[in-house]
């Protein structure tokens, strides 16, 4: 327990020595103008990070696993097949794309509905091989995309262009007007977190053995994959898809902080998180200088520290 | 008093367990023996509300179960699956404190830290109370969880093939902790056992099932003989008389 506390202070550390980096360093001149705008993406990469952060820790400690995620289970393609939907049909002058407020409900609701479709066929049976599961996952992944692509290629060209500009959002292009909205969610999600995280902590030992401690366990898990899908759906419209960072930072935390509490796995997931965006989007702009884009990076680590959990997971099975 | 009515439950076209009924006194051992698949882990499961029954009920205080709140629940009746899997790592200590999470809501008092250790105690797992769950034996792993359905001190314990695992001094230290529990504290066990020795020298009641249906029911003596257990296992069982136990003689005994 001691040595968690010092872990975190050491985290917390750590994210608050990215965030002064990225908020001051080489702020030559125009301080007025590019001051406010380090603010607002430092901000929303906190709440992303967080948001996914969080999301990933609850999604799998309700299905058991440790390496499948909303995002490789295809909850972040389903955004963009919203999205290309919305435009394909309503358009991009329709009150869905106009009024921010119902485009994200919409999505929010698809998303909801993808999560308890998913878990309904794949993770409430009988248990399945984890490899089938990534197995299907991938394929819903690829399946989406392709829908996606399809709907894009006949859509018409102009509406195709403001499409594009909604669906590649990054850190470097964060749109202000959502990320209110955003922050709002977030902190709604941890009042109910507040309430619910002895009961994560007891739904860890299993779905039986969570019953028999009294926890009303089938709808626990209804309202957890509720607020996952509401988290994931903030933060894929505020910066875009990053398909693997759930999946480091909660497999991080895991591994730095052995310990069964949410309130500290979630905690130290979200410092990972911060300290991997902010500090990283400073590699990236300062070191790099623009030459590659974050979720690339992030992809790209992510990508192969995924392979090594699974082959540690096969070696772990035999 | 719990009483189960007619209950019933079928897997497509299978009837894993048929209306079956009973009642279970409070202060006493009830043991549930019969072959494999005949029912036993499902019926156990429908009791303790793990699974839902397609007809018939359960009462426990003349109420239905259904209408109990579940942590109100948990504090009366407790479960203990035949087997247990985990995804996280977990000492001993800490899993047996989650025995009192329908008391403590995660926040041990000192009274809750004392049930724990009695359950460690109980347990003969001092020594190993820090130690992870997954880097213990088959055997120890399982006395752990037994601790956890002991902190959390419920009038009802319902045990799926506890003695999984057990080699037998384990296995006769549990039933005589049983024992104690139910003589001493009241409380009242309804266990699984595949070792009729074990059911004929430790339970007040037996209840046999086979296919689904109840074939036997009654206190013990009744049940430990020849014929009674031709009818529930289809085999020839000696029983001989010692020290006052009837044991089973069934390693040699063909069909
Ligand atoms: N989820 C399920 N789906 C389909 N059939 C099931 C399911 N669970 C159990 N069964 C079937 O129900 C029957 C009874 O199973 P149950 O586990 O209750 O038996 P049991 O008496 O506990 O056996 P054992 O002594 O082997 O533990 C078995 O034939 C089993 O195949
Ligand atoms: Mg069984």
């Amino acid at each position: 327990m001691r040595k968690n506390s010092t872990k975190l202070i050491l985290l917390l550390v750590l994210s608050l020595i990215s965030i002064l980096l990225y908020a001051f360093y080489d702020i030559k001149g125009g301080f007025d103008y590019a001051f406010p705008r380090r603010v607002i993406k430092i901000a929303a990469m906190i709440v992303t990070g967080v948001a996914i952060s969080y999301a990933t820790v609850v999604f799998q400690t309700i299905t058991q696993n440790r390496i499948l995620t909303p995002s490789v289970m295809g909850m972040d393609s389903m955004y963009g097949v919203v999205q290309t939907l919305i435009y394909f049909f309503a358009g991009s002058m329709s009150v869905w794309v106009v009024n921010k407020y119902l485009n994200f409900a919409a999505a929010i609701i698809a998303m909801v509905l993808f999560a308890l479709i998913l878990y309904r066929f794949l993770f409430r049976s009988d248990k399945h091989p984890i490899y089938l599961l990534l197995l299907i996952g991938m394929i819903i992944g690829t399946l989406l995309g392709s829908l996606v692509t399809f709907l894009q290629v006949i859509i018409d060209p102009v509406e195709y262009l403001s499409l594009q500009s909604m669906l590649f959002a990054s850190f470097t292009k964060v749109k202000a007007e959502l990320l209110y909205i955003a922050i709002v969610i977030l902190i709604i999600s941890f009042v109910y977190g507040f309430r619910i995280m002895s009961k994560l902590d007891v739904m860890s030992l299993g779905r039986e053995n969570a019953m028999n401690l009294g926890i009303n366990y089938d709808r626990m898990v209804m309202n957890i994959l509720i607020l996952s899908s509401v988290l994931i759906a903030t933060s894929t419209a505020l910066v875009g898809p990053i398909t693997f960072f759930g999946l480091i930072v909660a497999n991080l935390s895991y591994q730095y902080l052995v310990t069964y509490k949410h309130s500290i796995l979630i905690l130290g997931a979200s410092l990972i998180s911060i300290i991997a965006l902010v500090g990283g989007q400073f590699l990236v702009e300062h070191v790099l200088e623009l030459r590659t884009t974050l979720s690339v990076i992030i992809n790209f680590i992510g990508g192969i520290y995924f392979i090594y959990l699974l082959l540690k997971e096969s070696r772990a099975a035999k | 008093m719990i009483k189960i009515k007619e209950l019933s439950k079928r897997y497509g076209k299978k009837n894993v367990v048929e209306k079956v009924s009973l009642t279970i006194e409070p202060g006493t051992i009830t043991s549930f023996i019969g072959p494999n698949g005949a029912g036993k882990s499902t019926l156990l499961s429908m009791v303790s509300r793990l699974l839902e029954a397609d007809t018939g009920e359960v009462l426990l205080d003349q109420q239905t179960i259904k209408k109990w709140k579940s942590d109100e629940f948990a504090k009366r009746v407790s479960i203990l699956k035949q087997s247990n899997f985990m995804n996280v790592r977990l000492t001993v200590r800490e899993l047996v404190s989650f025995g009192r999470y329908p008391y403590s809501r995660g926040r041990l008092t000192e009274i809750d830290e004392k049930y724990v250790d009695k359950a460690i105690d109980y347990m003969n797992l001092g020594e190993m109370q820090d130690q992870f769950i997954d880097e213990l034996s088959g055997g120890q792993k399982q006395r752990a969880f037994i601790a956890m359905v002991i902190a959390q001190d419920t009038d009802y314990i319902l045990l799926d093939e506890p003695l999984n695992n057990l080699d037998m001094k384990h296995s006769v230290q549990i039933m005589k902790i049983l024992r104690k529990l139910v003589d001493e504290l009241g409380k009242t066990v309804v266990i699984v056992l595949h070792d009729i020795n074990f059911a004929s020298v430790y339970s007040d009641r037996i209840v046999a099932l086979k296919d689904g249906k109840l074939v036997k029911d009654g206190p013990t003596k009744d049940i430990i003989n020849s014929t009674s257990l031709r009818e529930i296992y289809d085999m020839h069982i000696p029983v001989q008389e010692q020290n006052g136990c009837r044991i089973c003689v069934y390693f040699n005994s063909h069909a």
